[in-house]
């Protein structure tokens, strides 16, 4: 592949994350490992509703009063939109407009460190309360559950920088279109995964 | 990256296969790996049946008989059954479809690595004195309150393998949807092909699960969590669900290979088209299906009620249905064929029988109310030995004869192999029919000795004779291997004279790029179709011939696994020692630069160009 050549809108293909045949084979692998990573997250709700409230006796801690539904809903808007941001992002990928790609890529991470930053608070905030990681069974699935979340919406953090950055001077070519179209792949995945927490752990907690 | 052969030195030798992305090398590299854990797991299960081989034995320690049972069944799961077999499919299943690669060679090279210095890891705690102890299940509550660092080495060890074990599933997936040569539609892929196909797809769907459980594990051990101890609100039987949500598939990912393997050498040497194609497919497909709603078999004792174990009774023996159909099938494969006994055909008659003996004893445990007379007993031991090594293990070896010629370019001698054969085949029923009745009389599993007068002597002492009998065999096929590699008489494309599918209308051991032109593929058995019809070479090209596109090799996956190990031993040692959080760190940071140098670098291939590909055919020119 020659990543020198030069497109201009009416050459590059409809769709140049699939243009080539390694770039079919990291779109097919990609899809495969979301399925891989929907069971991972799949055992931890399992197990998270299992532990749910539970402690050793005279555990002072429940869903009810631990979470706060405000501060959770900001995050679910931050992530939520920059799911949105990355659509933008990939609309002009589609339409090889370079610049617009990489401003709503650079929107998208701003929104997802900000998800990110209330995470930190909220975890930190609760460690405050005594709710630490080995306080409980229910602590322990819970910080697993959420973290692991919390570390995918990290990777995708430092993998979207390096692509603005490792790309920033070279444009648009038949190799990274790729990349960037698996990276919004996994956002959105991420941005699934987030739906259920916030149905299963939050909103369930509070209300179920 | 020059094609020319030419002499290397020792080094150069060395670095190309470390780097090595061949797909061919790499099934090498995971045969002689998982060959050599193979080889270790023997050895543990010759101690096991010392111990045993007489009441009040005092061999081995009771711990140390814990830590070998414990070792014996982790290595020959996860270390040599499935790598033996990854080594296959990394051999043969790019041939059979016609590709020149793998989808992603370089992470099917890192799925090596993953598995190799897992596998390392897991093995060292011998050294460290420290034993995974907790049975190759390593239950929640036992595994918890397992001293020392033993359970740690199998919760990182079995980690970092199976992050290895994930990606080559991915890997196959990709490789057989998107790199079928012109003219392969599924319904034309050779079995082994399909079945590799089904087994990457529930490695997919499997393995996630297990690295959660080992997170977990990992988490309560050395991170404070509090996932399965009751007294913080944990529960044990989640271990049980999540390992067993893992494990049962796992051993269909296991048969479902080996059942490939048995169809291309029926098919090949009763020289005809393998019966009911299509309903081997269906079969294979069903079962993988299947294999994943029945996992609470394992667990009819732990008290999930009469109705779960109700239906997970009837979904286990439903598994009985497509796995007979195969049966037939192979059976009817054979009739009226024109019938060559060769070693791989040996094993293959050996397989039948002993696999049906393991899956018939497997509907009757699948029969809960009899599960609780037959649970912990040797009868477990005796069925899931004669489904594993009747099945698993008969194949591997099958295959090692079958397919060595095209891995290595040299045929096993046929003499020796025979003898393999019959020493394994007899060492391995004596060994494991007895332990039925062992069960049926009473005896435990697990257990480090028994007392005299219970009637168990015997019994025990002639499986301990059949054990000998089959390292026997084993060292008959070592023997046979340097033998042969020693004479090294080179062979032809198809040295079994009956080849059926692409693999064997190619040189022996074929060139790094495989096929000069892509071939195309007229139909199921196309080589077969090729030579009836009088053309020679077996191949029709589907394009004239081409600069080819070739992956670069890289060490990078080596550095990548390696960073994993190190982060590992700072794990475990992170509570104890002052050095075990900054080495943990270092660990994770090394992997972490190394994967953004990967990305960060273009690694887009090289051509090798329509000369050399011509100059190659021209010398090869004289042999054909």
């Amino acid at each position: 592949m020659d990543l020198n050549k030069k497109f201009t809108p009416e050459t590059w293909p409809d769709h140049p994350e699939r243009a080539t045949l390694e770039a079919k084979n990291k779109f097919v692998g990609f899809w495969l490992f979301l399925g891989g990573e929907t069971i991972l997250f799949a055992t931890l709700f399992a197990t998270y509703i299992a532990l749910k409230n539970s402690g050793p006796s005279g555990f002072g801690f429940s869903t009810q009063e631990l979470y706060e539904l405000p501060l959770v809903f900001v995050m679910t808007m931050l992530l939520l939109t920059s799911s949105l941001t990355s659509v933008f992002a990939m609309y002009h990928l589609r339409n090889y407009n370079f610049k617009k790609m990489q401003l709503w890529l650079a929107i998208t991470a701003f929104l997802g460190l900000g998800f990110l930053m209330l995470e930190v608070y909220e975890f930190s905030h609760y460690v405050g309360l005594g709710f630490t990681f080995n306080n409980s069974a229910f602590s322990s699935a819970f910080y697993t559950l959420v973290g692991t979340h919390g570390f995918h919406v990290a990777v995708g953090l430092v993998w979207i920088t390096l692509l603005i950055f490792r790309n920033a001077k070279r444009g648009l070519n038949l190799y990274n279109a790729t990349k960037y179209y698996t990276f919004s792949l996994y956002w959105h995945f991420i941005d699934v995964v987030w739906v259920f927490i916030f149905t299963v752990v939050y909103l369930m907690g509070v209300i179920g | 990256m020059s094609s020319v052969a030419q002499k290397k030195g020792f080094g150069a030798t060395l670095w190309d296969w470390l780097t090595t992305v061949d797909h061919k090398k790499i099934g090498i590299l995971y045969f002689l790996g998982g060959g050599f854990f193979f080889v270790v797991g023997g050895i543990e299960a010759m101690l096991i049946r010392w111990q045993l081989h007489k009441p009040n034995n005092d061999f081995v320690s009771a711990g140390l008989f814990n830590d070998l049972i414990t070792m014996h069944g982790t290595t020959m799961i996860f270390l040599a059954a499935m790598p033996i077999l990854f080594g296959f499919m990394n051999a043969i299943v790019p041939l059979q479809i016609g590709a020149r690669d793998v989808a992603f060679p370089f992470i099917n090279s890192l799925g090596f690595w993953m598995f190799f210095f897992g596998g390392l890891f897991l093995n060292l705690s011998w050294f460290f004195q420290q034993v995974p102890d907790a049975g190759w299940t390593s239950y929640a509550s036992l595994s918890i309150a397992s001293e020392g660092h033993g359970v740690d080495f199998y919760a990182i060890g079995l980690q970092i393998a199976g992050g290895g074990t994930l990606m080559a599933g991915i890997n196959f997936l990709v490789t057989i949807i998107n790199m079928r040569a012109p003219g392969m539609t599924y319904m034309r892929m050779p079995l082994f092909t399909w079945t590799t196909f089904v087994a990457s797809a529930m490695i997919l769907f499997a393995f996630p699960p297990l690295t959660v459980g080992l997170f977990f594990l990992t988490f309560d051990r050395m991170f404070g969590g509090n996932f399965f101890d009751h007294t913080m609100g944990g529960n044990t039987i989640i271990w049980e669900h999540i390992f067993w949500i893992f494990g049962h598939p796992e051993v269909y990912i296991l048969i479902l290979p080996a059942f490939g393997i048995f169809s291309e050498i029926f098919s090949t040497f009763s020289r005809k088209r393998l019966f009911g194609y299509p309903s081997m497919v269906f079969a294979t497909v069903l079962i993988g299906f299947l294999g994943f709603m029945v996992w609470a078999h394992h667990m009819f004792t732990v008290g999930l009620g009469p109705t779960a174990n109700a239906i997970f009774a009837v979904a286990t023996m439903a598994i009985a249905v497509p796995t007979g159909v195969k049966i037939f099938n192979w059976l009817l494969t054979m009739w009226g064929g024109s019938i060559r006994i060769t070693t791989p055909m040996l094993y293959a008659l050996g397989f039948i029988p002993s696999f049906v003996m393991g899956g018939v004893t497997g509907v009757m445990q699948g029969a809960a109310p009899l599960d609780y007379q037959l649970h912990d007993t040797y009868f477990i031991v005796a069925h899931f030995h004669y489904v594993i090594v009747g099945g698993v293990v008969l194949g591997i070896l099958a295959a090692t004869h079958y397919w060595w010629p095209k891995m290595f370019g040299t045929m096993l001698n046929e003499a020796l192999g025979k003898v393999t054969f019959w020493f394994f085949f007899i060492g391995f029923h004596l060994t494991f029919l007895i332990q039925h009745w062992l069960g049926f009389w009473g005896m435990p599993r697990r257990v480090w000795t028994f007392m005299d007068g219970q009637g168990w002597n015997s019994a025990n002492f002639i499986s301990t004779i059949g054990a000998f009998l089959m390292a026997i065999g084993i060292i008959v096929l070592v023997y046979n291997v340097i033998v042969t590699s020693v004479k090294n008489v080179k062979v032809a494309n198809d040295p079994w004279g009956d080849g059926r599918t692409l693999e064997w209308a190619i040189e022996s051991p074929p060139i790094y790029y495989n096929f000069p032109a892509t071939p195309l593929v007229r139909g199921l058995d196309t080589v077969w179709i090729e030579k009836m019809e009088g053309n020679e070479t077996g191949l029709t090209p589907a394009e004239p011939i081409k600069d080819i596109h070739m992956p670069n090799g890289s060490i990078i996956p080596l550095l990548m696994s390696l960073g994993l190990f190190i982060a590992g031993f700072g794990a475990m040692y992170r509570t104890e020692e002052s050095w075990g959080l900054p080495v943990l760190i270092f660990g994770l940071l090394w992997t972490f630069v190394a994967m953004a140098a990967r990305s960060l670098q273009d690694d887009t291939g090289y051509y090798i160009k329509k000369d050399e590909i011509l100059r190659d055919l021209k010398r090869k020119g004289g042999q054909k």
